[in-house]
Order: structure tokens, then sequence, then C-alpha cells
């Protein structure tokens, strides 16, 4: 059936794959017709999905170095796309997205337009040039361009702090994933979560990792497009969603003002005993609010976004795979075209859960109706017991009113399937969308740290005359500590004290994204600069986190930057830095400056060698 | 100039083009938001349209655009890659 080498057959392979998998949700919605337990359904997706991946992980074992560090540098473009789309796109974009624009509105959709432009600054600033660099790590450009040991380890400091901030929170979502879908203690869950997570990339690395996160993307785009366009039909919204709702939209807005935005006091809310990290809608789904502090907020978080997805290891390092330069450019776009799929979806799933909801000539509207009779329906209960929805009764009428239905963000994924009557199967197949899309971030976050770890710390620094098998055995060696440190500190549930996934961003973004630009763009950018501006960069930003979290000193934020806004303080200081210490210092010598000629030329040999 | 720093000019002329147009899509007309609301596309209010699709599509076209002028620049100055895919 498949002749030829395995690259060749590559569209192939993914076919049969997704055909497959489409059977295998038909067979479940004929198994549930037939009488399969809801539970059963839940259990079988997961775990077929998950073995698949393990499956393709042990297929893709290597004992090459650039085969683990780069995936042989033979991952072509469309492929990467959407490799690089599941290691971006993680639990949270998956589960909470859409929850975060039903509460948040225009305001929070800042997000959406920060982790979309991102990747403009990833295509004409960096990926191409660090593909022609030829580096196997991101510290590995830094450590080369600027030279010499320390800046390498500061690089690998950086790295480390802003992916595994992100990483736990990865770890949390497949535990709690699993541990829903198996019925397992969270506890067990995280563990479950982690040895699923390994199996795809400890024994290929970086190859293994490719070809899982490529069948990760497929279930997940499935299992959130499915759902978005069935509910739109079923419910008569229109038959393509995202050119069709311009009218509920505006409905939405008509209800807003006929039920009044009202934020609930915090001490009423207490007093009624809602629980932690449920809210009302309190915000205007499409407005947008006066004055020029909102549209400064707007503008300042989708920065903060932007440059940091530019600095995300993770991301940046995905583009070393490919086979070109020029492959290396066009892969961006495809990246972003299946990330897109996905992120223009979320809003149309918000606007339809939230109309479903909260319309009251729909037949699932439930504000504005006696609260008794809603509590009779079977969803709203089942969520109500799991403490992820809530009914207040604040002005005492017997009525639902906007402001007394309280509801978890991730409930707008996970619940709509189901108020809107779709069959269980869809539930269990958005199960196996949300573990795809949680490993696979995890396991590009793990592979990252441990990479840099292994290849800059270990091999560059301490022991440079290491053989290749001991190489690949210390690499393989700390993807699991990492990964076990990861679970260990999701398992204490201490995650909501770590901070939000945007940390990530601000601490990348604070570190490297001058000194990584600056790199290629600035020839006269020193290693004294580059070095203090890492250190500059992440401790002022670190600094202001500290001074301005509401959980440390909670200081009032200075011009609207808050905590998740912390890397315009951190980055501003790293640049000005960089920039006068570079100054002040003697410019790079000769072979530097001709290095960096080499880089800005597409064609040619890469910098390092393919063995390095 | 050399052949590499005209390549170079051209290629850094290229990357500003690329992140002004990112600049407008991505923070200038939400600067204006309030006002964009005001007219509508496709029965969305206009400012919610370009954060749900508007500028997300235009980042994609701009990406291809980019990469297409950008392998434009390096066949003109020579230097283009032999071993493509």
């Amino acid at each position: 059936m498949f002749k030829g080498n395995f690259i060749d057959n590559l569209p192939k392979i993914y076919g049969t794959y997704t055909g497959g998998f489409i059977v295998f949700i038909i067979l479940m919605a004929i198994a549930e017709q037939a009488g399969m337990t809801a539970k059963t359904i839940g259990i079988l997706f997961v775990a077929f999905t998950v073995c698949i991946y393990a499956l393709i992980g042990y297929l893709s074992r290597t004992v090459q170095v650039d085969a683990y560090y780069v995936a042989g540098r033979q991952v072509p473009t469309v492929f990467n796309g959407m490799a690089t789309a599941a290691d971006w796109m993680s639990g949270a974009s998956f589960v909470a997205m859409a929850g975060g624009i039903y509460f948040g509105g225009y305001t929070y959709m800042a997000f959406l337009v920060g982790w979309t432009g991102g990747y403009v600054l990833v295509s004409s600033l960096l990926a191409p040039y660090l593909r022609k660099f030829g580096c196997y790590t991101v510290p590995d450009f830094i450590g080369t361009r600027y030279g010499g040991n320390f800046a390498r380890f500061c690089a690998v400091v950086v790295l480390t702090l802003a992916s595994f901030t992100y990483v736990t929170a990865q770890i949390n979502a497949t535990g709690t994933i699993a541990s829903r879908a198996l019925s397992i203690p969270f506890e067990l869950g995280v563990w479950v979560g982690l040895v699923s997570i390994l199996l795809c990339s400890m024994l290929g690395g970086m190859r293994a990792v490719t070809w899982t996160q490529v069948a990760q993307y497929i279930v997940l785009i499935i299992a959130y497009l499915i759902p978005v366009f069935w509910i739109s039909n079923k419910s008569g919204f229109g038959f393509f969603p995202h050119f069709m709702l311009g009218e509920e939209v505006a409905r939405l807005g008509a209800l807003e003002s006929q039920f009044g935005l009202v934020k609930n006091a915090a001490a009423d809310v207490k007093a009624a005993g809602v629980p932690g990290g449920l809210k009302s809608i309190a915000v205007s789904h499409a407005g947008v609010p006066e004055g020029g502090m909102a549209a400064w907020k707007f503008i300042s978080l989708a920065l903060c976004m932007m440059v940091g997805t530019a600095s995300l290891p993770h991301i940046l390092m995905r583009y070393f795979t490919t086979p070109s330069v020029k492959a290396a450019r066009k892969s961006v776009a495809w990246s972003l075209f299946f990330i897109a799929l996905l992120y223009t979806s979320a809003p149309m799933l918000a606007t339809l859960s939230k109309i479903s909801l909260i319309d009251p000539n729909l037949p699932t509207g439930i504000i504005g109706k006696p609260i008794a009779e809603i509590m009779q329906i079977e969803w709203v209960n089942a969520w109500i017991n799991v403490k992820q929805a809530f009914i207040a009764d604040f002005n005492g009428d017997g009525i639902l009113q906007l402001n007394e239905w309280f509801m978890r963000g991730d409930v707008v994924v996970l619940a709509t399937p189901e108020v809107a009557g779709l069959p269980y199967v869809i539930s269990g197949l958005v199960a196996a969308g949300g573990m795809a899309a949680a490993m696979s971030t995890a396991d590009g976050l793990i592979l990252a740290i441990a990479n840099a770890l292994s290849h800059d710390i270990y091999y560059k620094i301490i022991d440079p005359k290491a053989d290749v098998r001991k190489r690949l055995l210390v690499a393989r060696a700390l993807l699991i500590v990492i990964g076990a440190a990861g679970a260990y500190i999701a398992s204490m549930r201490i995650t909501s004290i770590l901070g939000a996934v945007a940390w990530a961003f601000d601490f990348a973004m604070s570190g490297l994204f001058f000194p990584l630009i600056l790199g290629v763009w600035w020839k006269r950018a020193t290693r004294q600069g580059a070095i203090a501006g890492m250190i500059a960069g992440l401790a002022s930003g670190t600094a202001y986190l500290i001074y301005v979290y509401p959980k440390f000193m909670g200081n009032a934020p200075w011009l609207g930057i808050d905590h998740l806004r912390f890397g315009i303080i951190g980055a501003s200081v790293c640049l000005v830095v960089m920039v006068v210490v570079s100054l002040m210092t003697e410019e790079p010598d000769k072979a530097t400056q001709q290095m960096v000629d080499e880089v800005r030329v597409p064609s040619g040999k890469t910098i390092l060698g393919k063995q390095h | 100039m050399s052949n590499k720093e005209k390549h170079w000019e051209k290629t850094k002329g290229l990357m500003i083009i690329t992140l002004i147009i990112w600049f407008v899509f991505g923070y200038l007309i939400f600067m204006f938001g309030s006002d964009l609301n005001t007219s509508s596309f496709m029965g969305y209010p206009l400012a919610y349209y370009m954060c749900a699709q508007g500028s997300i599509i235009a980042f994609v076209v701009l990406i291809f655009w980019f990469a297409n002028r950008q392998e434009k620049i390096d066949e003109e100055f020579g230097f283009t890659e032999k071993e493509d895919d």
C-alpha cells in the first residue's frame, strides 16, 4: 500500500488515519444507539486516541542526534504547520478560549489577536534565520551568535522559566480530562497524563513529537469543528456559522440591554455560596468599552502575547525541522492557517452557546424562566452537582436573571453539545480533542526544556566529549525528570498560584525577544550586551510581576500594566540595556560579523553542521 | 554595494512593509474600536468582526504574501536554495 519512503507517503498515511478516526466516531455513534453507556464511550475515545499516539511515538524511535533534536530536518511545510498548530494550541485554547469569550466578550478577544499576530513576527524576523543557522535549540543560537557559555546559560534559564510556567498548566489539563473521562482521581489522572505524554516523546524526541502532533492536530480540529457546525445547523442559526451569526450577535446585544448587565458585588457572590471560579455574564459580547485606557489595555495585551509568541522556544524550534529556509517561512504561514481554523471558530462557539442559554424564545434558553423549572433540566442538574454551574436567586423572585446564572468557562466547550441536544458521542469526541490539545503542547514544552538542558548544558558546557549514545540517554532521562517535576507540581493542585498561562509569554519576551532578533538584525550587538539584556530584562520583569500581582505585593499597576502584561516592562528594559551595553563594549569580531552576514542569506550551508 | 548588501536592503524593506501591515491590523484599528463598531460587516459589528476573524485572516494572508515576496527577492539575487522540497 505504501511504497517508497515515509515522507513521500505522508498525505496517504495521515489521510488513512483521518478516515480511520472518522470510522471510529461512527462506530461509537452506532454503539451509543445500541445502548453503550456514556462513560464507556468517553473511556474508549480517550484510550483509543492515546494508544494511537503511543504507537506513532514508538514507530518514530531513533538513535540519531539530528533526528532526535530536529526530526532530521525533513518535515514538509504543511505537516510542520499542523504540528506547530497542535504544539501551539494548548488545553487552555481548546477548553477555555470559547468560555473566555463567553464571559469577557470583545475585551477578552485581545487574546485572539495576540495569539495569532505573533506569527507575523516569527516569519519576518526570526524563523528563516534561525533555520539557516542550523541550531538544535534556541539557546544554541544565542550561545553561538554571541559566543561563550554564560550567554548560552542565561538563555537556558529564561527558556526553562517560561516553558515550565506553561507546562504545569498543560499537565494539569491532561490530568483533569483523563480523570473525568476514565473516572479516576485527579492525582492519578495527572500521572496517567504524564505517561501518555512521555510515550509520545521519549523514544523519538523531536521526530516522534512531530508525527504525534500532526495526529493530535487532526483529532483536535475535528473535535472542535464538528460541534460548532452541528449546533449551528441543528438550532437553525445558519449552515456556515462563521458567516451567518451576525444576527445572533446583534440579538445578544438586544438581550443584554433587555436583561441588563449587572456586575455582582463580590460580597453577595460570597454570601450566596457560589463555588470558586464560577462567573456570571457581566460584560457586553460585542460592545467596545469606551475610553483610551480600555483601548490601551486591549492593545497592550495583544502586544505582550504577540511578542511572547515570537520568543517561546517550543514554537521557534518547530521551524528548525523544515528541509529549507524557504520551507520554514511557508511553514509559518501554514501554522497560522491551521491555528486560525480553530481560533475563528471559538467566538462562534461562544456566540452559539450564549444565545442558546440566554434567549428566552429558544427552547434551550434558561434566563428569564422560573428557577424551579430550570432545576428539572438534566444537564443543569448534572453541572450544578459537580460545582461547574450555580444558581443564586439574589432578588428572591424565583425567576433566573442573567446575573444569577453562574458557570465555569470550560463548560461552554464541554456542555454546549449537551445543551443543544447532541448525542453523547460528541462529548466523548470533545474529551479526546481536549486531551490531544493538552498533550501536544505539553510534549513540545517538555521537549524544549529537556533539549536545552541536555544539548546546551550537558553536552556544550559540562561534557563536550560525550558520545551520541550518552547524549541521547541524558536527553531522555531529563525528559522524565522534567515531566515528573511538572506532574508533581500539578498533582499538588498549586497551579493556580503559579499564575496564568500569559506569564509564560511575558517571561519569554522579557528575556529572549531582543537578544534573538538583534542577533540577526543588528551586527553591533555584543555578547556583553546580550547577557546584560537577558539578565536585566528577566530580573526587572519578574520584579515588576511581584510588585503588581495581587497575591504577592499587590500594588496598583502603572499605566494599566498589570500582571498579565509585565513583559512590556521586562522587554523594554532588556532592549535599552542591551543596546547601551553593546555600544559601550567593543564591536563583535570579524568572524562573528561574517556569521551574521551568512545567516541573512538563505542559500548555502547552515552555520552549525548537520551534527553538532 | 555588493550583491549581498543589496539583497539585505530589499529584505529589510520587505520586513518593514510587513510589520507596518501587521501594525495596522494588530493595533491601529483597535485604537478606534468603538468607532468601528458603529458600522458592520456581514451583519457583525465591525470591531467585533475584526478580532473574531478579520485580523486573523489578514495575518494568514500577510504571511503567505511575505513568504512569496521574500522568495522573489532571493531569486533576484541568486540566493535560492538548491535542494528544495
